[in-house]
């Protein structure tokens, strides 16, 4: 903890360090499952075709794991990391439709009522809850804001 | 029959008058349209699968199962019904049949547990032991994304993925495909019942029927060129394919109608359907209509419009490939 805490006070982060919170990190938040990571050319393995916009974009590597809220909502975390911001930037722009929510998390974000998508430098971080709740979208944000701290 | 005429109504091309039917004149005019040369698409719906929660109700989920396959074989009862659709040689010889599902979208996008399980206990009431059903995917996480665990066991139903059986070593071609294919399909299973779930499809433009076949060969990435076309059709022509998978149960009960094929909960929609059919093609078409439909209701632009229609349903359907027909006056879609 103490490393931890020396880095962050520094802003220098370790690269590729893990951005995955751990559980309690975030109030409610529990990771239930290992952090799975894909290389460029094994992500079809992961999300088939929709790799190739991915890969098109410059992704490097994409690293996913599960979470749970208050054991009851069950949530995904896609951490893509690309070769550039302007990857990260075209992937978020990409999907985003005139419903979504813009919020200040990393660089650029969106909300919807499930979901959440930011972006920070060259990572692009997807939120994805299977579960539409009252209190989801409040309990995404907390997480993505977990996320981008370690970021 | 009052039940049957209540439910069944002909749509699209069929343009049959079944209202005074008896259930052996209904399966007999079944047999008069295949003879006619025309593919059957069952579309059976039922508005309240859902009630007011994300999964669907499981005796729902089970009926639903039922009518679809009785309007399909013309058959009332499920047990008759499915020794329509399973070979009664297969079972007496304790064969084993595959049931090939779809987790890929992970939780939120999979084929519902609740409808294969379905599956799997009308093939056990017409003799299929449980050690002879085999529930299986790309890899255990797709599998365990569906709600499944993963068992060897023979005492019970298995459950395993392609990765864990391995693959042929000899490679198999066929036009641009050049794969190898999961033992699973090869030397485990006689039949292998298609479960794939509706999902629009960021470079194919639609997944169903024939695209959950890429879930069966060792590398799957090889074959998304080009919109898929014609790796999707080449694929489906490989004989083992095209001999043992001839039966599809497709889920359309939830479905993406955009940012497919992953999931996508802002772009989710509940056709609360099953799509049953032994012509792949077909049910591919019926699938990409589906999918416009739902995306005009929504402003979005057609599949075409947005650079990626599915072109593989005609490869699929050309005199080259011949797996069945994409003309909609060739199919007899009938919804219940």
């Amino acid at each position: 903890m103490m490393i931890v805490a020396a880095v962050a006070s520094t802003g220098c982060k370790k690269k590729g360090s893990d951005p995955f919170p751990a559980s309690g990190a975030v109030a409610g938040w529990e990771k239930t499952a290992e952090t799975r990571t894909f290389a460029a050319k094994n992500l079809s393995d992961y999300i088939d075709g929709d790799a190739e916009q991915y890969i098109s974009a410059g992704v490097i590597s994409t690293s996913t794991s599960d979470y749970k809220y208050q054991g009851q909502l069950e949530a995904t975390v896609d951490v893509h990391t690309m070769s550039d911001p302007a990857g990260a930037r075209k992937i978020l722009e990409t999907g985003v439709t005139s419903d979504a929510k813009r919020i200040a998390v990393g660089d650029e974000c969106v909300q919807y009522a499930q979901s959440i998508t930011f972006r920070k430098g060259t990572r692009l971080v997807r939120i994805v809850a299977y579960e539409s709740t009252a209190d989801g979208p409040q309990a995404l944000l907390a997480l993505a804001h977990g996320v981008e701290a370690k970021l | 029959m009052e039940s049957r005429r209540d439910f069944l109504k002909v749509a699209a091309t069929g343009a049959l008058a079944l209202g005074a039917q008896s259930k052996l004149g209904f399966a007999r005019i079944l047999d008069q349209h295949a003879a006619a040369g025309k593919s059957r698409v069952v579309i059976a719906r039922d508005a309240a699968l859902h009630g007011t929660g994300a999964q669907p109700d499981e005796k729902r989920v089970s009926a639903l199962l039922d009518r679809a396959i009785a309007a399909y074989t013309g058959r009332e009862h499920p047990a008759e019904a499915w020794k329509r659709i399973v070979p009664a040689n297969l079972v007496s010889e304790g064969k084993v049949i595959g049931l090939k599902i779809n987790g890929l979208g992970g939780k939120g996008i999979c084929t519902h547990q609740a409808l294969v399980m379905a599956v799997a206990e009308r093939l056990q009431q017409i003799g299929v032991k449980p050690g002879n059903i085999v529930i299986w995917d790309q890899n255990d996480h797709f599998l365990e994304a569906c709600g499944f665990t993963i068992n060897t066991n023979p005492s019970h139903i298995r459950c395993y993925s392609r990765d864990q059986a391995g693959f042929e070593d000899q490679q198999e071609s066929w036009g641009t495909a050049r794969i190898r294919i999961t033992k699973i399909l090869t030397r485990e299973c006689a039949m292998v019942i298609n479960m794939p779930i509706l999902k629009d499809h960021s470079m194919a433009g639609v997944t169903f029927a024939m695209k959950n076949m890429y879930g069966v060969v060792d590398r799957p990435q090889d074959l998304h060129a080009s919109g898929c076309n014609p790796g999707v059709a080449d694929l489906n022509c490989i004989p083992v394919i095209r001999e043992k998978v001839h039966f599809t149960i497709g889920d359309a009960m939830t479905s993406v109608y955009d940012g497919g094929p992953g999931f996508h909960p802002e772009r989710l929609w509940q056709p609360n359907a099953l799509m049953v059919g032994e012509d792949r093609v077909a049910l591919d078409q019926i699938a990409w209509q589906m999918i416009e439909r739902k995306r005009a209701e929504v402003g979005m632009p057609t599949l075409t419009a947005a650079g990626r229609p599915p072109r593989y349903i005609a490869t699929a359907a050309d005199q080259a490939h011949n797996l069945g027909v994409n003309d909609p006056q060739r199919i007899h879609l009938m919804e219940v």
